[in-house]
């Protein structure tokens, strides 16, 4: 029997989840002496009140759309994938190598190619501790996240000798002119509605909408879908149904792995239009925030990734508009956020199921 | 006081939402007698347990104590009013030894060595009042089912109890272990010890209880004592109509031969001989029975046959080999070659209980064309299969998209049974098909089983109830450690030489 209505479980538990983040947040901005409803305020304003507030917010939440993707479709398997991060890092690697490879002459034949390489590059990243995970039983959790740490020294490595582009910073050179993505401003432009000229959210949003649509179809509606829900509730009867542990652990990571890669497509394509060594920024970790508090499911998904999306936003604004606010009390708020979304989420399931239990039982009565 | 009853409940009444689990129960167990409760699956026997060892609250009504009024919102409660329960899944620590299992939750003070110490010496009184030896030292995990068993009770009886409530005992018991129990239920009632005893075994009910009740659907609907009563009679007032307790059956027309299993032999991942040569042959037409002890290696035969396990040995199907390891021994190859499998567990294997009905289904026929479009799932086609499964083996509710963890236990028995007979195999393989399924679902699956034999499959059956072995075998093959101890006609045997033969010794010459 169910105990939670779906729509508590959808809605009002990250909501309150979410209240109480704020809420004591709002009690450590009180305590350095600001005004917790000014910086409230400033980040709703420097998040949703305009359009550069959301072409930041939206391209922010298209980063984390591909990595809370990555997470949810490796959940659905039981498999705890927390290497978004690397794999995101080696995803922007394969977008990079394709915009740098060719003389690209339109930015639509670029992406295409972008996507394969990102996605190639992320899934190859994860393809390692999914096999030491499906032959060896590595554990997964273990293994992607070493593997953060190394693609971060491979990142600094060909980032520092190979890739380097002549100048102080370790980083490549521009991608040509033919690969930059058109921004909202361009697309928007065309259908005459204005929006923020330099604002980076750009057509990579799209591609996370159809990521988004393409995690759900694969997931409810597929055969290997259904394998993978399958084996995500119980390896021994997916085994007495003749479904290959080896075969869904390695498909599900590098599918995993190419989600997160996609992200390249956006942070590395869309905006720095060249290869940096912190194109991520942790976009991979709050993915594992996003996928938890989406419950798994792409639309869950979608609206948490903007929701951090705004929370990443208004933090910057906050951190400008306040001086005494300072950049690690912008991370404690997230930090708070993911905490009270994710760690602490059955501090609130708990007593809320209860709740609803006994007031069943006196509809019923 | 000695006229008070040992447990009293009062109009006890329990929902969980829509469902009333318990209504309005009243009943009264009398000290130092044994009492039974049967009832079908879901009919609310469980809950009402439950209820009085504190795992649940009841919505209304008062439970009486030795005649005083004794709330119990939780199982600490339980304890303190001597109530003691015995699970049907142990809640053992299995690397935990037995001194320490018995102590777990009873520790006096920041040091165990004194609570062991004491705990040492009470536990060998306890062992010598009530004929129950276990080593004190001796490992959980190293113990038979059994023996766990009288763990679970010493545990009880450690912290005093006096009304022991014992939930399906005998489930996973041989017919020498059980009847070791209720030496021991004996014993503890002589001592004045109260029972209650939840079953669905009638025999049992018949052999040792004073007094029994019978539920139906969350009502207790009588209460009778056992020496006026039958298994016949219990059996009906359990199911509210007349019920068939016998298979009935013609003889078998064996045909061709279809399984023939010659050597098998399996070791497991911690290098014990699970199967030591097993040679075995299921023709068309006939039920084979594996009787035998949990554990003897009756798993691993079926996990074996039905792709889950790796093995050497040769095995045919139809005259055909097939492969016992690496590529094409999977489950996948085994149902193409016409081998289906009803597993033993169904909740570990057979179903995956967050799925609805229609997904498990097609649960390892995922891959069939009539389910699949491509590389999707034909979802909908799907859930009208299951609907039509669902009204041929009336499965209730019969409702496609409900999850098959709501189902009770013969209802999702029935859903196993559904897709794995009808999937047309010339080999069904079928492990405890009456695990934890009410009589009325009993009788109806015999009957599919027989049925399936009717129309010219093979069938090779496994179960730890003799009884059922008995009643649907054409050929009885007792499996010890491993091996074949011998195959027998059911006509031309009885119960004790298959004990005999279960217990690991050759049975009396015929």
């Amino acid at each position: 029997m169910q105990k939670l209505p779906t729509w508590a479980d959808v809605v009002l538990i990250p909501v309150i989840n979410l209240a109480l983040a704020f809420l004591v947040s709002g009690l450590v901005i009180l305590y350095i002496g600001e005004n917790p409803v000014h910086a409230l305020e400033v980040m709703v304003n420097g998040a949703m009140g305009s359009t550069r507030g959301w072409g930041y917010t939206l391209f922010f939440a298209t980063n984390f759309i591909f990595t809370g993707l990555a997470v949810a479709v490796a959940y659905h398997a039981s498999l705890f994938n927390i290497g978004g991060e690397g794999q995101a890092a080696l995803g922007g690697l394969g977008v990079a190598l394709v915009c740098l490879a060719v003389d690209w002459p339109f930015w639509w034949l670029a992406l295409p190619f972008a996507v394969i390489g990102g996605a190639l590059f992320g899934a190859a990243w994860a393809a390692i501790p999914a096999w030491l995970n499906a032959k060896r039983g590595s554990h997964i959790v273990i293994t992607t996240i070493m593997f953060n740490f190394i693609a971060s020294a491979l990142m600094v490595y060909l980032l520092v000798n190979i890739l380097k582009a002549p100048g102080m910073a370790p980083e490549s050179r521009g991608f040509p002119d033919g690969t930059n993505l058109p921004t909202a401003f361009d697309v928007l432009g065309l259908f005459g509605i204005p929006f923020n000229k330099f604002a980076p959210l750009n057509v990579a949003f799209l591609v996370a909408l159809a990521a988004c649509w393409g995690v759900w179809v694969l997931i409810w509606r597929t055969r290997l879908g259904y394998e993978i829900r399958a084996y995500g509730k119980s390896e021994p009867a997916a085994v007495y149904a003749g479904i290959s542990p080896v075969r869904i652990i390695m498909v599900t990571m590098l599918i995993s792995g190419g989600l997160a890669g996609l992200m390249g497509v956006n942070a590395v394509m869309g905006e720095a239009e060249r290869l940096t060594l912190d194109s991520v920024q942790g976009a991979g970790f709050v993915g594992i925030a996003v996928a938890l508090m989406g419950r798994n499911h792409p639309v869950g998904v979608f609206l948490a990734a903007v929701l951090f999306g705004a929370l990443y936003q208004g933090g910057i604004e906050l951190e400008f508009e306040i001086p005494a606010i300072s950049r690690e009390m912008i991370l404690v708020i997230q930090a708070l956020v993911i905490l009270f979304t994710g760690a602490l989420d059955g501090m609130v399931r708990t007593p809320l199921e209860r709740l609803f239990v006994s007031l069943r039982r006196k509809g019923a009565a | 006081m000695t006229d008070a009853p040992a447990i009293e409940l009062r109009r006890i009444s329990k929902a969980f939402g829509p469902v009333q689990a318990n209504k309005d129960i009243s009943l009264k167990v009398m000290p130092g007698t044994i009492h039974g409760i049967i009832g079908e699956n879901g009919a609310g026997k469980s809950t009402l347990m439950s209820i009085l060892y504190g795992f649940y609250k009841a919505d209304s009504g008062e439970i009486l104590v030795n005649g005083r009024e004794t709330p119990i919102p939780d199982s600490q409660a339980a304890i303190k009013a001597g109530i003691g329960m015995v699970f049907q899944h142990f809640k053992l620590v299995e690397n935990f030894s037995v001194l320490e299992n018995v102590v777990l939750g009873a520790e006096e003070g920041a040091f165990l060595r004194p609570t062991l110490a004491k705990a040492r010496r009470h536990l060998t009184e306890l062992a010598r009042e009530y004929e129950m030896n276990v080593d004190p030292d001796a490992k959980i995990e190293d113990l038979s089912v059994g023996h766990q068993q009288r763990v679970e009770i010493l545990k009880a009886l450690y912290r005093e109890a006096n009304i022991l409530i014992l939930d399906e005992p005998t489930g996973v018991l041989t017919p020498a272990e059980a009847d070791h129990l209720f030496r021991i239920l004996r014993g503890l009632k002589a001592e004045g010890k109260t029972i209650i005893l939840i079953t669905h075994k009638l025999r049992e009910i018949m052999e040792i209880t004073d007094t029994v009740s019978v539920m139906r659907r969350g009502e207790m609907t009588d209460t009778v004592r056992t020496a006026d009563t039958s298994p016949q009679d219990l059996a009906e007032r359990m199911v509210g109509r007349k019920v068939l307790l016998r298979v009935d059956k013609t003889p078998a027309q064996p045909g061709k031969t279809v399984l023939e299993v010659k050597g098998l032999r399996v070791t497991d991942s911690q290098g014990v001989e699970r199967l030591k040569g097993i040679d075995l042959t299921v023709r068309a037409g006939e039920i084979v029975g594996i009787a035998g002890v949990a554990g003897n290696g009756q798993s691993e035969l079926l996990d074996v046959l039905g792709g889950i396990r790796a093995a050497t040995g040769e095995i045919t199907l139809n005259g055909q080999p097939l492969s016992l390891s690496g590529p094409g021994s999977d489950a996948r190859a085994r149902r193409r070659a016409g081998i289906t499998h009803v597993p033993e567990d169904r909740h570990r294997l057979g179903l995956i209980l967050d799925f609805k009905a229609w997904e498990n289904t097609g649960f390892g026929y995922q891959d069939l064309p009539k389910y699949c479009a491509g590389l999707m799932m034909d979802n909908r086609a799907l859930r009208e299969d299951t609907d039509a499964k669902m009204g041929r083996f009336d499965v209730r509710p019969h409702d496609p998209n409900l999850a098959a963890k709501s189902f009770s236990g013969g209802n999702q028995q029935k859903i196993v049974l559904a897709r794995e007979i009808e999937a047309d195999p010339d080999l069904l393989l079928i492990g405890q098909p009456t695990r934890g399924v009410d009589i009325g679902a009993i009788e109806f699956i015999h009957q599919r089983i027989v049925e399936l034999r009717d129309a010219g499959k093979a069938i090779l059956l496994v179960s730890v109830e003799l009884d059922e072995i008995m009643s649907l075998s054409d050929r009885i093959a007792v499996m010890f450690d491993g091996r074949i101890m011998g195959e027998r006609l059911p006509a031309e045997t009885d119960e004790t030489e298959l004990g005999l033969l279960m217990a690991g010794m050759e049975g009396r010459a015929a």
